[in-house]
Order: C-alpha cells, then structure tokens, then sequence
C-alpha cells in the first residue's frame, strides 16, 4: 500500500499513460479497411480504422472501451503500426504484443490484452479467426 | 438492526467450519458460489471412501448406504422448501439443468405458437436463453419486465402483461446482478390468477432467504446447490406433482424407466422418471448435508446476518468518492452489492483487489441484459453469505482505495 503508482508492477505508468491519454484516438473519415471486436465476458471493446496508401499504414485511429489493460495494448499497438508496411504488420503476433506491454499477463486477462492483435488480424487481413484457442492458452 | 429476534450467526466459528478461510482470502463472490463446510465436504468423502456404489440396483449392503444417503437428501430438501412430497423434489445438476428440463419437458408439449412467455429483464441468462430456444421453436413471444430507476421491477407493466394471459412467468426470486428481492409472493399469485404456469428461479433466493414453495404457490421452483454451501453438481427442481405426473421425461437410458421391451418402455414413477443415468451420488449426499447445516443456523439467523453485513458493505461504499452503487435500497435488497468506478474498469479493480486477495466478480454476471438496461458494459460484484465478516468488506474499501491510487 506504501508504493507509488509508478512502482507498481502491472499498472506501469507508461500502462496508465496509454489508458488515460490513448494515442490515435478516434475515427478517420473514409477509412479503407475498419474493423471492430470485443470480448463479452468484460464487456471490452477495440476499433481500428486504416488509411493504406501504397502497401503502407499511412494512417490510423482506434476506438473502444474497457479495461486498461485492452484501451492500452490497443494504444500502444496504433503507435507501432503507423507508417508501418502491410507485409511487415502481418507478422505482428502474440508474444509482440505482450512484449510490447511489457507486464506478467494472468491467463484472466489475456483476451484484454490479446484484443486489439484480433481486431488487427481479423479486421485488417480478413484473417479467419483461428486464434481463439491460443488466446486461451 | 433489524434481527427480528433472530439468533445471531457466530462467524468465527461458523468460519472454523470453512479450511478454505484458512488461506486468508477475503470471500465476497458468493452470490457466484458459496463455500463449503468441513461438514458437506466430509459427507462426501465419507460416500467416496466407505460407501462409494451405484444406488437403486445393487443388492448389497454399502449400495443400500448409498441409496439411504441418496434418498435422505430428497427429505432435507422437502423439509427446507416445504414441499408436500419428495415426489415433487427431483435432483438435476443445478438451476440452469432444472430449467432446461421444464423447457423441455413441461414448454414443449404446452407451449403452442401464439402463446407469450413472461420474462423479467433482471433474469440470470439461464432463464432467458432456455425460453428464446423454446420460442422459437414454438413460434411462442417473450416479453420482458422492466425495472425502474432502483432496479425494481416495474410491477405496473408486469400487470399490464399478466393481462395478455401468458402461458408461462418465470422470473427470479433475487436478482444475483443487483441483489433485487422481487416481491415472488404478489408475483406468483397475480401470475396464476392471469391463469399462467409459474417458474420462480431460486438460485439466489433458496440459499439466503429460503423459501416455503407452497406459501408461494408457484408450479416450479429450481436451486443449485453450490450457492448453498453444498457441491456443484447437485441441484434442485421442485415441481407441483401433477404438472410432473403429466410430464414427460427429459432426459431418458437407466433408471428412469420401470420396464424396457422391444415394443416399448413405461417410464418411472416421480421422483425418477426424470432421473436418468447414474447421479452425481456424492454430490447429492453432499447437497443434504449442507441443508443440514442451514437448516442448524436457521434461515431466519442467515437472513439476518446478511442483512447486517449488507447494511455496513452498503454504507461503507456509498462513503467513497466516484463510486456508483447500483440496485434497490437497503430494505429491497439481498447481499449484493454491484458498484462501479469512475475511471477505473471493474475488470481492473478485480485485479488490484486480488493482489490483495480480495475475491470479488467482475463481468456482466450472466445478465448481459440487464447490463445493456443499465447502460453498462460490467460492473464489479461483492456478495456475502453466512461466513462473510466485516472485515472482508473492510479488506475490499481499501482495495478501491489503493485502486483510485494507482488510477488516480
């Protein structure tokens, strides 16, 4: 109880930055591919919209709401994809995205970290939605 | 205090009874399951370790035991909801098994299309998803009653729809999202007057405010047992006798039939013509000792206590800062306690809460509609029961306190 925020070992503040101030927030008119998902059990929910231009993530914005855990794996996943090529974005997976977060993930929250690569694989690449069993994991 | 007289619980030794206390968890998820006691626990392995056979068949002594202890329960069980016969009392695998099986059983060969079904928007999914199979099945409607501003339900529109003459009501004694008591006595006697078939879900009302099934007049009455203190995997269906004689089976093979020929089979008499199969022999034993073990507080004293720990989680939460409560007043109420954060997903507060090993739900607690009533995605859920001590709830205020720390 005597720690600061910045001490805590899930809730880092860069986690928190991301939850309060989410970058690339919001929609783009016309987008060329946009996409939704949630997770039911918590009620989580992510958006992307994409601006491709010439193979290359020119663009993008993401939507939602839920836990600060899926607001800021989605947040910091934006920052990374933008200006980011298709070919190299397809080979973002899992262990990336927890990387990214950079936290000890319980198997109760995974799907909420996992959200935003779904919405990225699914939505984006029109990907069949084969990884539900190695979310569960 | 409002005992009414009652005994007061003693926690600490009730919570002697309980190992699981032992680890140092604060327990606010009951409403999701309960506990159990050494003494349930112990029935069961007593089953299991002297005594484990198959019942009804077996022609010696130990499967005589076992059909004994078997059949005990069925007693216990008819004593504590006052049913009339334990022909009326027919085991399933909890609440959600008992309404499948009137679905089934009972909604399949009395449900015509046309007909209308009454629902209340506070019901648990186990509730709404077996009816909208048997719906459309049937080409039957649904209609759902509302709430009003304090998670009651609206009785006006209920009325309103008990004027159509629905078939079927079937509604929830307690709300497990929001803790609401839905006044089942008017409830069911205004339903049966429009004429309908009445299903009260108990699940949350059997384990804390017990119930008297022929005072409340419904034709169906289903509990689990793990919200009871009991095991999972041993529940209730209570069933008005003749409604069940001119049922016909749900689930069919062994045990549930008097003959088999080639030509054809005649079924079992009540209870067991809707018990096929092997049962869950120990979790049933276990189930009676757990009705033991309440009807030994005393539903009364259970009642009370849990009164008495709501009135205190109640006001000590309505005192924090950017906390919504949700659900009715203190007077309409069971022990729960649904709230939610400013700024903070309850999903979270679930997570900081377990660092401090602070067990509290967090989701749409199996009522995604009431959730879209609402207006919320989740909320996070503490619930109590006869072991729950203030100092639990004490534990979860300063969980939300370290919570707004951390998201502050």
């Amino acid at each position: 109880m005597s720690t600061t925020a910045a001490d805590d070992q899930f809730y880092r503040e860069y986690i928190l930055d991301h939850y309060k101030n989410p970058r690339n927030f919001g929609r783009l008119e016309n987008p060329d591919i946009t996409h939704e998902e949630d997770n039911p059990l918590c009620g989580d929910v992510v958006g992307m919209d994409f601006r491709v231009k010439d193979g290359v993530i020119e663009d993008i914005r993401f939507h939602g709401r839920g836990c600060a855990i899926s607001q800021a794996s989605a947040s910091l996943l934006t920052e990374r994809l933008k200006g980011m090529p298709l070919d190299e974005a397809k080979k973002i997976d899992k262990n990336d995205v927890l990387g990214e977060l950079g936290i000890e993930i319980s198997p109760a929250r995974i799907k909420c970290a996992l959200l935003s690569l779904k919405v990225l694989k699914v939505g984006a690449y029109g990907l069949a939605d084969d990884d539900d069993n190695e979310e569960n994991r | 205090m409002s005992t009414n007289g009652a005994r007061h619980l003693d926690v600490a030794a009730i919570r002697k009874d309980f190992p699981i206390f032992e680890t140092g968890i604060a327990y606010l998820d009951s409403a999701n399951t309960s506990q159990r006691p050494r003494q349930v626990t112990g029935a069961m392995l007593d089953y299991f370790e002297h005594f484990n056979s198959n019942i009804h068949r077996a022609a010696y002594h130990i499967a005589e035991v076992a059909t004994e202890r078997y059949e005990d329960t069925r007693e216990k069980v008819r004593n504590f909801i006052n049913a009339a016969s334990t022909k009326e009392i027919i085991y399933t695998r909890g609440t959600t098994e008992a309404i499948n099986l009137v679905a089934y059983s009972w909604g399949r060969k009395n449900v015509k299309s046309g007909d209308l079904i009454v629902l209340t928007i506070l019901d648990h999914h186990s509730n709404i998803v077996p009816w909208q199979i048997l719906a459309a099945e049937k080409g039957a409607t649904i209609e759902f009653v509302d709430i009003d501003e304090r998670g009651e339900l609206r009785q006006d529109q209920f009325r309103e729809l008990l004027a159509r003459s629905p078939k079927l009501v079937s509604f929830g004694q307690v709300s497990n999202a929001l803790g609401t008591i839905n006044p089942a006595l008017e409830m069911v006697a205004a339903a049966k007057a429009a004429g309908a078939t009445v299903l009260v879900d108990g699940a949350q009302g059997a384990p804390h405010q017990g119930v008297d099934v022929r005072a409340l007049g419904c034709d169906f009455y289903a509990f689990s047992g793990h919200k009871m203190l009991g095991p999972t995997g041993a529940g209730i269906l209570y069933g008005r006798r003749e409604l069940l004689e001119a049922m016909d089976p749900f689930q069919s093979g062994g045990d549930m039939i008097k003959t088999v020929r080639i030509e054809g089979t005649t079924y079992h008499d009540l209870p067991w013509k809707f018990e096929a199969g092997t049962q869950a022999i120990g979790e049933v034993i276990g189930l009676g000792a757990a009705v033991d073990y309440l009807s030994g507080l005393g539903m009364d004293a259970v009642r009370a206590h849990e009164r008495e720990i709501t009135e205190y989680a109640y006001e000590a939460l309505s005192d924090i800062e950017g906390l919504t409560l949700y659900g009715p007043t203190l007077a309409r109420r069971a022990g729960v306690i649904s709230f939610s954060l400013e700024g903070i997903h309850p999903h979270d507060l679930a997570t900081i809460a377990d660092r401090d090993q602070v067990c509290l739900r967090a989701g749409h607690h199996c009522a995604m509609p009431l959730m879209t009533r609402l207006g919320v995605a989740a909320t996070a859920r503490a619930s109590f029961y006869v072991y729950t001590q203030k100092d639990e709830v004490d534990r979860l205020v300063g969980s939300i306190k370290e919570a707004q720390r951390i998201f502050k």
